[in-house]
Parts: C-alpha cells; structure tokens; sequence
C-alpha cells in the first residue's frame, strides 16, 4: 500500500515535470515553418529590382538632387512644407499623425518611404505604378505641397540649375513670363489651371519633362532608404544556423510564441509575407471609415486612377518598354474585391509608425489586434478576415513578436537628414 | 464495498485526471491544430493531389505541361510561364487560344493578375504573361483551350512556398 503511494506520488510528479519542462521549452520549428521564416527573414530580400521607367533611378547624382528635394520647402505653396514633412527620418519616414498635415490635411495616413522601391504599387490605394510617378502626386496635391509643375520648374532653374544639366541635360529657358507665368498646372486651382491652360502644349511639355525628371530623382534618392535587421532577423539566423545561444538572445519565449502564432493560427502571412512582411496586393480587411471622412473605396478607385495616369509606366514620360510594364498591363481592374480594398503595409518597425491604418483609424496595435480578432463588417465590399478566437495573452504575444521587428533604416546617416548645401 | 478494490479505483481516477491535466498543460506546446484542421493556419496541400506540371486535359484532348521563369515560381513577384500543349499522340498544338484563370480555393479568392496569353512561341508553346501568387500554399491554375473544333480545359494544383 505504501509503496503503492510511493509510486503513485512518482508518476504524478514526473508527469508534472514532463509538463513544465515542455512548456518552458521554446517551441521547435517544423520543416515547413522553418521555410515560413526563412522568406520572411531580410536575408531573402533580393537585390533592389530595376526600375526600367526611371533611366536615372541608379544614378548617385540623381540621388543626391532628389534627397536635396525631398527635404526642400521651398517646393511649396507655403514655403513650409517638404516631403519630410510628412516623412520624417526620425519617424521611419512616417510622421505619427492619424492624417497628415500639409497646406491642407489628407484624409490618408503617411506611409514608410522605407523599401518602398521593392512595390510595384505606391500609395494605399496603389494609385501610382512607380517611385518617381507617385513622388509628382503630392507635390501638385492642393492639401500636401499645394503648389504647380510650372513654379517647380522656376524653382529648379533658379536654385538647382547645374545640378539639374549635369544630370538631365539643358534646362529649357523659362524667363519669359508670357509663355511661362509663375504658377500654372493642371491642379485643382482655378487661376492655376487656367494659367496651364493658356500655354501651348510644346510649351507644357517642357515643364512637365522637368517636372518629371524631378520625380526620377527623388526615385533614386528613395531607393537607397532601405530596412535594416532587426532582432527577428537574428533570431531567423541562428535559426538557420542551428544557433539556440543566439535564438534564445534574440527573442523571448513570449515572442517566439507570437511568431508562432503570426505564421500559424492568425494566419497573418496571407498578407504579410515576403522579407517585406507585405504581399504588396489589395486586401479589403473592414477597417472602419474614420469619423467625418467619406467611403473610401481604395483599389477600386485606385486602379482606375493607374490606369489612366499621366505618368503610368506605359505613358510617354516613362523610360520603359510595353513589355516592362507588366504590372500594369495584366491589373485586375474590375471586381468586388477591390472594393475598399488596401495595400498590407509593411510590418517592418511597425511598432514605431502608429497610428495605425489608412486614415489612421487604430492608435494602437492593441486596437489593431482586437479588430483582427473580430473583424467586424467591411463598410464596403467584403471583409476577408475570419475571426481568429485568439487569447488576451495571445494577443500580447503577436505584439511582442511585431516588436522585434524594429530595425530601423539601411543607409548612411547623411541620407537620414537635409543636406546642408540647399 | 470490496477494500481492495479502492486503491485501484484511486489509482485508475488520479492517472485519468494526470492525463487530463497533462494534455490541457501540453496544449500550448503541440497547439490546437491536431484537434481541428481550421485552427492550423495555412493548410498545406490537400493529401492525394496531383501536382505534377503536365497532365492531360479534363476530356482527354490534349496533353498540357507548364514551366515557370524563373523556374521555381516565385512569391509576390510577377513572371511569365510557358505553357506546352500538344495531342495525346505527341503533336504540337498550333495557334490555339488559350484563357487563364485560377485562385486558392481554400481561401476562395482569383489571382492577383489578370494573366493572359500574348504570344505563340511555336512548336506547341504559348507565353503566359502576367503571372503572379501573392500568398504561399495551395492554389489552382486552370487553362481553357480552343483549338479549331476542339475545346478542353485543364486545372493544374500548385503549391506556392
Ligand atoms: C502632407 C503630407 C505629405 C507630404 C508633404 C508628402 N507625403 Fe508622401 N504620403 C503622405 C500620405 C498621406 C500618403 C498616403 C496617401 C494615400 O495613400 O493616398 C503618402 C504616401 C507616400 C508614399 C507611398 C508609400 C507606399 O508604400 O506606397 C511615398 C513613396 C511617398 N508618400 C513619398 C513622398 C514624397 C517623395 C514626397 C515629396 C515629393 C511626399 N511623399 C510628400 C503624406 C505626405
Ligand atoms: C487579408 C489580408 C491581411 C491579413 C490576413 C492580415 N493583414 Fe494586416 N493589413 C492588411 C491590410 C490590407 C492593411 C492595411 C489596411 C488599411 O489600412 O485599411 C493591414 C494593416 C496592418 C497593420 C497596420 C499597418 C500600418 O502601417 O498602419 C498592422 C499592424 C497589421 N496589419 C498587422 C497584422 C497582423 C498582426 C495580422 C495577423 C493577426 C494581420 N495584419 C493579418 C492585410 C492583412
Ligand atoms: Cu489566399
């Protein structure tokens, strides 16, 4: 009988062992997971694609005059405002706010400039099909930069005209303010647009080349503002490297769990993926319109605007050939799945750009995790997500492991801020 | 009540709830996704699937083989694909019109593209142009074919790492 109890008691306290040793563990990763993490790991970021529109996109000058650009105020209706503006180095090239503020406000959230040469879409909504196409968009924007391409190009002549010949070639002369007033663009101003309306279209072609070539070289500047590793990267290598020093330093068990769970059960590669963590498509995940903005429908507007756009990859300021346009030329343009839908965001050092969302709608990402949990109703289209049934601890863990992804840029300091010769 | 019967009695209830108590505590560890296929996540590809890139069409028409450029089809990446076809015997198909259509039927949505034959390369091969998978796992890519009199399709199972 004793004995019995002896051995009773044994059985019991080994299984509570066995238990406690097996929870303690760090998961073991499956083959199969193992191939999961390997594509979201940077490692597997390949070379930075060419962007066949843009002659000028690799060109070191061309970068130099484009971060000069991105950091200039004067390109501008109030003299005030600058890509950085809203891009703010310090900010991963976000700026923090819900909607950003311009000369106006925007009724989009900024987004991260960072390894944004990797899309073939820019903006929420994909609107534009290239880095120097969409650079054009704010600038002539009555709520962003707020000015027109024919002061733009005064600007250039006036402060940046060797620069500008040393790249492009010779800068036409615009110092006849009959054919070339001082403001005049197709934009959303009257006087402006009338002004642009007035000239003779040799004349508009001139300045929207150099207002192109402007674009083509913030392009090259922006694709030189990269993602650095983060400590998920690290985590990924030793992984690789059969390494668990390295594992166990790189990441908590609570953020291996969220890993876990991010590539498992939440099921959140579907559009997070790649080294990007972003699949770069359209997803419509119900994210509520925010309060006193209009229905947004995203992709289904934003692909109508691609596709008729001035500057679209098949259009003539592009340097591409048909056959280099192949995002476009094969684009779903019609579809209910387009309804409000967006582009996933990066997920890299996500943890520092909130708010969250395309009008900012999420402050937080535990808001963030609690509308993924349950997705509610999509205000248009249909919402793809399924609820997740996570955990409040689950939950926490999926945001310990976006945590770790907080890495910051991959590009010489001297890009990471105004240069001082403007 | 039998005397000797209670410790056996004991014996069995404490290793019944040891198991019961073990497998709650080991959940976390081995997850949710032996109990139910839903709570896995991404599903692989469903057992006994043919995924071989040449097979013969649905009515036995014609025999159809795919390769990608590059040759593992990449993720969130557009590319093109050459798609051979030719009749059971071994004879090429020659300029017959071709449709693209497909999407994971596991998560019920199309392709990402709008994919379309541009080119007859000749010798029974056609370029897909436009291709492009933007979520690992299992995905179905279909091809109706339109030669002369004779039509048929084929759906190819793909598995996208
Ligand atoms: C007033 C604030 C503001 C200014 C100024 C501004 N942006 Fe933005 N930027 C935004 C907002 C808001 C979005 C998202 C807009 C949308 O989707 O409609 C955005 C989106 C982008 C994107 C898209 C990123 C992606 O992942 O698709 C890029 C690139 C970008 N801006 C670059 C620039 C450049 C270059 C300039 C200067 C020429 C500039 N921005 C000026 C606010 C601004
Ligand atoms: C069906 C595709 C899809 C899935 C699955 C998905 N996301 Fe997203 N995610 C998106 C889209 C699309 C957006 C942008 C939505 C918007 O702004 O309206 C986004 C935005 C986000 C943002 C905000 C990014 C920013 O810069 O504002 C975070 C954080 C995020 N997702 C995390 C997750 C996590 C964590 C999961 C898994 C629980 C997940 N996502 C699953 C598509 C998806
Ligand atoms: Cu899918």
């Amino acid at each position: 009988m004793k004995l019995k109890s002896i051995l009773l008691l044994g059985i019991v306290l080994l299984a509570v062992v066995v238990s406690l040793w097996m929870i303690l563990q760090q998961p073991r990763w499956t083959e199969e997971e193992i191939i999961t993490l390997r594509n979201l790991w940077i490692g597997s970021l390949p070379a930075l694609p060419p962007d066949p529109s843009n002659v000028f996109a690799d060109d070191p000058q061309s970068a130099l005059l484009g971060q000069k650009l991105f950091f200039d105020t004067r390109f501008s209706s109030s003299n005030q405002v600058s890509c950085a503006t809203c891009h703010k180095p310090e900010l991963m090239f976000t700026d923090g706010l819900p909607l950003s503020i311009g000369v106006g406000t925007t009724d989009r959230k900024s987004m991260t400039i960072i390894g944004t040469a990797y899309s073939p879409w820019q903006f929420w909504d994909g609107r534009k099909d290239s880095q120097w196409a969409q650079a054009l968009a704010p600038l002539e924007s009555v709520v962003e930069h707020g000015g027109t391409r024919m002061q733009y190009a005064h600007l250039i002549a006036n402060h940046y005209q060797e620069e500008y010949e040393a790249i492009f070639g010779p800068l036409p002369d615009f110092s006849d303010p009959v054919r070339f007033p001082a403001i005049a663009g197709p934009v959303d101003d009257p006087d402006a647009q009338a002004a642009w309306e007035g000239m003779t279209s040799t004349d508009r072609d001139l300045v929207t080349q150099v207002f192109v070539n402007m674009g083509k070289a913030i392009a090259a500047y922006e694709r030189l503002i990269l993602p650095a590793p983060s400590r998920f990267d690290r985590y990924v290598e030793a992984l690789l490297k059969n390494d668990e020093q390295t594992m166990k330093s790189a990441m908590t068990s609570d953020e291996v769990a969220g890993l876990k769970l991010f590539i498992g059960r939440a099921d959140c590669i579907q559009c997070h993926n790649g080294p990007l963590l972003t699949n770069n498509d359209f997803h419509n995940t119900g994210v509520p319109t925010r309060a006193g903005l209009p229905l947004d429908n995203g992709r289904a507007m934003g692909v109508m605007k691609v596709l008729n756009d001035e500057f679209n990859c098949l259009s003539q300021w592009s340097d591409a050939e048909e056959m280099d346009c192949s995002e476009l030329r094969f684009v779903v343009s019609e579809g209910e799945q387009l309804e409000a839908a967006f582009k996933p965001s990066t997920l890299r050092n996500i943890a520092e750009t909130a708010p969250y969302m395309h009008a900012g709608q999420f402050a937080t990402l535990e808001e963030v995790l609690r509308h993924y949990n349950h997705p509610p109703l999509s205000p248009a289209g249909h919402n793809e997500l399924e609820p997740l049934g996570l955990t409040n601890r689950e939950m926490a863990q999926i945001i310990a492991f976006l945590n770790t992804l907080s890495g910051g840029v991959d590009a010489p300091p001297e890009l990471l801020k105004a240069p001082l010769n403007n | 009540m039998n005397k000797q019967k209670i410790p056996v009695i004991i014996t069995a209830a404490i290793t019944t709830i040891i198991i019961i108590i073990g497998f709650v505590l080991l959940m976390p560890v081995i997850g949710p996704r032996f109990l139910h296929p839903i709570m896995m996540g991404s599903e692989p590809l469903p057992a006994n699937l043919d995924a071989s890139s040449s097979r013969l069409s649905d009515d036995g028409l014609f025999q159809v083989s795919w390769s990608s450029d590059p040759t593992k089809v990449p993720l969130n990446q557009i590319h093109t694909w050459t798609l051979h076809v030719e009749t059971p015997d071994g004879q090429p198909v020659e300029n017959a019109s071709v449709l693209v259509e497909g999407g994971m039927p596991q998560h019920g949505h199309g392709l990402p593209t709008n994919p379309q034959v541009t080119e007859y390369l000749g010798n029974g091969d056609y370029l897909v142009e436009g291709m492009r998978f933007q979520m690992t796992g299992f995905w179905e890519v279909k091809f109706v074919i339109n030669s002369g009199e004779q039509s048929d399709s084929i759906t190819f199972n793909v598995d996208i790492k």
